[in-house]
């Protein structure tokens, strides 16, 4: 009785110093460091999806890291990331709020001829990213990325691909494949499922050839044996995933669907460079390394000018390969 | 008895004082969600993740577990009293129920819904300890002909939603079919009848549209008549409680809706929704009063919220055994525990057994106070109806306002609730039943998604329809359910 008192008193002890110090050190931190006041982060998509997560994960980092005073999240759900593009684009030069966006926006404001492109907003910083994995089921006569390429090249349409929405990174990637072992695009027999959950049971199901989808989303099941990982779309192989990369299989691609984030458009310099200062700090952050660990996220940090042209190269790819399909005219 | 020895445990982690709390948190919260349209369990979740990320997860996914289970609870309540369906699973609830709730026999319909969600949830989940591979093995069968053929079978039900003209039924139908059309087109990403308005996109969501008619629409014909005739006063008649009747005439309904909604839910794209629709139907059919459907029949009540409660627990099935979410919940749920590096999946009962065990023998208990929660207050909540008009529908229109604002934090879904709200008054005013049109605006979309993926897949042969056994059986049912009747009909008729 009295041991166990006595412990919970030190415990209770221990934990007040601890919320003290750390009282102490935010307002310290907050002092010396906060650069910026008060920042929204736009995430253009319902909570619970990538962007959101990864504004969520922002926020808690910028906060906690003591780069920015106070953030807070704010959910413009719709088309693509479109909706949240299209209202981020109206706040030109303000600088409270930064847009967060991927490829699937990019892929989305071409497919839905949005009228608000990224050119009305500021590239920032690429973030994160993810790669894609085509998979078969496991009793699937297709054993490597070569037997898919000969049966893609031989009769396109015959090969169904399972995957996310119509125009978003794995129709993408499926378009890119095709392309790359001299199949005909046009004949691209991809089907478009909402979720995630109802792409992998097609696909575990044998209703559809092969699937395609960001790699957390399979690898449950490619551990545990339902599902064949035939080739991975990252420039090197990955550890923990028993797949060669496209190129290796002899396919010329390499995709990642990557998120990152955008200023206002029309920013005065010195705004942006305030909040680029702002991203570079979060991303050499101990608790953003720790994020990225548990989410299961690549560090695909790239900046500023950098980021700009990686972004026109990937414009000009995507609207090509969706033209192709015939998404695009 | 490996699978008993497992609950057992389950119960051992879920009865300590921490965990009972932590249940007893996410039923209410689940409740309270349940009743707000527009605010789902997955959004719910979504936006607790953060906070409970410091919980450890057994105890965050009891929290999880009881606001799924609790959110059904909740909207069958407001779909009755109110005639604002909380959840979509609830839609074919408020038909019925709310008819129920005016002539006064509010009471005996929450219970029937309380006590049918609780056997049914309690059933299911039994389901769930024991069956759950079985069920992925069926469900990974479906394909998108499979789905079509299902997607028919209930567009069948809408017959017995049409009410007396069949004209009218029609044209609330088609108008649902025609709203259910504007959007991306999922299958090429082109919009559709979107008039270049960027809100709508994304089409229409069902929310919206179903508060709009059912309970804007209501609130609207109420302040109409009303005005004309201010002396009408509503009071509480006949038994406040379920009578005898009322149970003989539940139970059945509160099983078949069960063995419905269970298998549905562990479908992949069977949602809550389709089972709800499928037991009005059968309990239409098998009713000896089939007249009183759309006048307050019991039996609609009961097989409806028996089978989305067993829905969401089928739902369950294939993202714990298989880490296959199948509806919006379950994905956050499905990111859930990857935030905690858990990976659900055929292996997840032997990696992570206490957690999952603990998870399903804490739906056993939520259940049970769910239950708890719910039947004591009906008498207080079925006195809601004896607040004065003015102040009721004030407050329903708010409350329809506030959780149709929630969904997309947009203004322009609230132009679009009152415009629809504007059509759901007209449509009463002159007599065309509303629940059709919410129907077709469910099942339109999906239908038509799965028939151009079977199409698709097999590359414009359109006898796959025929050639999948499945397909096939759930198109003879589908034919068999349309001539049925008048072959019997024409029998009796004939013996007469």
């Amino acid at each position: 009785m009295n041991e166990l008192s006595r412990r919970q008193v030190l415990k209770t002890g221990a934990a007040l110093a601890a919320v003290t110090a750390f009282g102490i050190g935010t307002l310290l931190s907050r002092d010396a460091f906060a650069a910026i006041e008060q920042l929204t982060l736009v995430a253009p998509a319902k909570p619970g999806g990538g962007w959101d997560q990864t504004a969520r994960s922002m926020q808690e980092v910028l906060q906690g890291a003591g780069i920015v005073s106070a953030v807070q999240v704010e959910n413009v759900a719709g088309a693509g990331g479109t909706v949240g593009l299209a209202q981020f684009a109206n706040r030109k030069g303000d600088a409270s709020a930064v847009l967060v966006g991927g490829l699937v926006m990019l892929g989305a404001i071409l497919t839905n001829k949005s009228p608000v492109s990224l050119k009305d907003v500021t590239p920032l910083a690429r973030l994160t990213g993810e790669y894609e994995v085509i998979v078969v089921p496991a009793a699937s006569d297709l054993k490597t990325m070569a037997d898919l390429s000969a049966k893609l090249k031989a009769d396109t349409g015959a090969v169904s691909w399972g995957g996310g929405s119509a125009g978003g990174t794995d129709h993408i990637l499926a378009g890119l494949v095709a392309k790359a072992v001299g199949a005909d695009v046009t004949k691209l027999n991809y089907v478009a499922f909402s979720g995630g959950g109802e792409a992998l049971a097609a696909i575990v199901g044998g209703h559809v050839t092969c699937g395609v989808s960001g790699l957390g989303e399979f690898e449950a099941q490619i551990k545990a044996g339902e599902l064949r990982a035939l080739a991975i779309s990252s420039p090197e192989r990955l550890a923990g995933l028993d797949a060669p990369t496209l190129k290796e299989a002899g396919v010329d691609v390499e995709l990642a669907n990557w998120r990152g984030v955008f200023g206002a458009g029309e920013l005065a310099d010195a705004d942006k460079k305030t909040l680029l200062d702002a991203v570079d700090a979060m991303v050499k952050s101990d608790g953003w390394k720790k994020t990225l660990e548990t989410k299961g996220w690549m560090d695909t940090y790239l900046a500023g000018d950098a980021f700009s042209s990686f972004l026109g190269e990937e414009e000009t790819r995507v609207t090509a390969v969706l033209k192709e399909i015939g998404l695009v005219s | 008895m490996g699978t008993l020895d497992a609950l057992l445990q389950g119960f051992a982690v879920a009865f300590t004082p921490a965990h009972l709390m932590w249940s007893l948190v996410g039923v209410t919260l689940g409740t309270a969600i349940g009743v707000l349209p527009g605010i789902g369990p997955a959004l719910t979740i979504a936006l607790l993740l953060p906070v409970t990320y410091h919980l450890d997860p057994t105890a965050a996914f009891i929290i999880f577990g009881g606001i799924y289970y609790g959110a059904m609870y909740g909207s069958s309540t407001t779909s009755i009293l109110l005639n604002v369906p909380g959840e979509t699973g609830s839609i074919v609830t408020a038909i019925d129920g709310h008819v129920m709730a005016k002539k006064g026999r509010a009471a005996a319909a929450l219970a029937t819904a309380a006590i049918g969600s609780f056997v049914a949830g309690t059933l299911a989940t039994i389901g769930l300890s024991f069956v759950s591979p079985i069920m992925v093995k069926i469900a990974l069968l479906f394909g998108p002909a499979e789905y079509f053929s299902l997607m028919l079978l209930a567009f069948v039900t809408v017959s017995a939603l049409l009410g007396s003209s069949i004209l009218r039924g029609m044209t609330s139908l088609f108008i649902g079919l025609a709203i259910g059309l504007v959007g991306i087109d999922t299958q090429t990403g082109q919009a559709r009848f979107t008039f270049g308005l960027l809100p709508l996109l994304d089409g229409i969501d069902v929310v919206v549209v179903a508060v709009g008619l059912f309970a804007l629409g209501e609130a609207f014909h109420v302040a109409f008549r009303e005005a004309r005739r201010p002396e009408e006063i509503s009071s509480v008649t006949g038994s406040l409680w379920m009578s005898k009747e009322d149970w003989s005439r539940s139970w059945k309904p509160w099983l078949r809706g069960t063995v419905l909604g269970f298998p549905l839910g562990a479908l992949p794209a069977g949602g809550t929704e389709i089972p709800t629709f499928l037991s009005y139907l059968i309990e239409k059919r098998l009713s000896k009063r089939p007249q009183e459907f759309g006048q307050g029949a019991i039996e609609a009540v009961a097989g409806p919220e028996a089978a989305n409660n067993a829905a969401v627990a089928g739902v369950l099935v294939p993202l714990l055994s298989f880490g296959l979410p199948t509806s919006a919940t379950a994905a956050i749920l499905l990111a859930a525990f990857q935030q905690y590096g858990i990976q659900p999946g055929p292996l997840l009962f032997t990696s992570n057994s206490t957690l999952v065990w603990a998870l399903i023998a804490s739906l056993y208990l939520g259940n049970l106070m769910l239950l708890v929660l719910n039947l004591p207050l009906v008498g207080l909540w079925a006195k809601l109806l004896l607040i004065p008009r003015p102040m009721l529908y004030g407050g329903i229109m708010v409350l329809s306002m506030l959780g149709v604002y929630s969904l997309k934090n947009s203004i322009f879904d609230l132009w679009l609730l009152i415009g629809i709200g504007g059509v759901g008054f007209l449509m009463r005013q002159f007599e065309y039943p509303v629940a059709p049109l919410v129907v077709g605006l469910i099942l339109g979309p999906m239908a038509e998604e799965q028939f151009r993926r079977a199409y698709a897949i097999a590359q414009g042969d359109m006898s796959v329809f025929v050639t999948h056994p499945i397909s096939l059986l759930l198109l003879i049912l589908t034919a068999a359910c349309v001539i049925g009747p008048a072959v019997l009909r024409r029998r009796k008729v004939a013996a007469a």
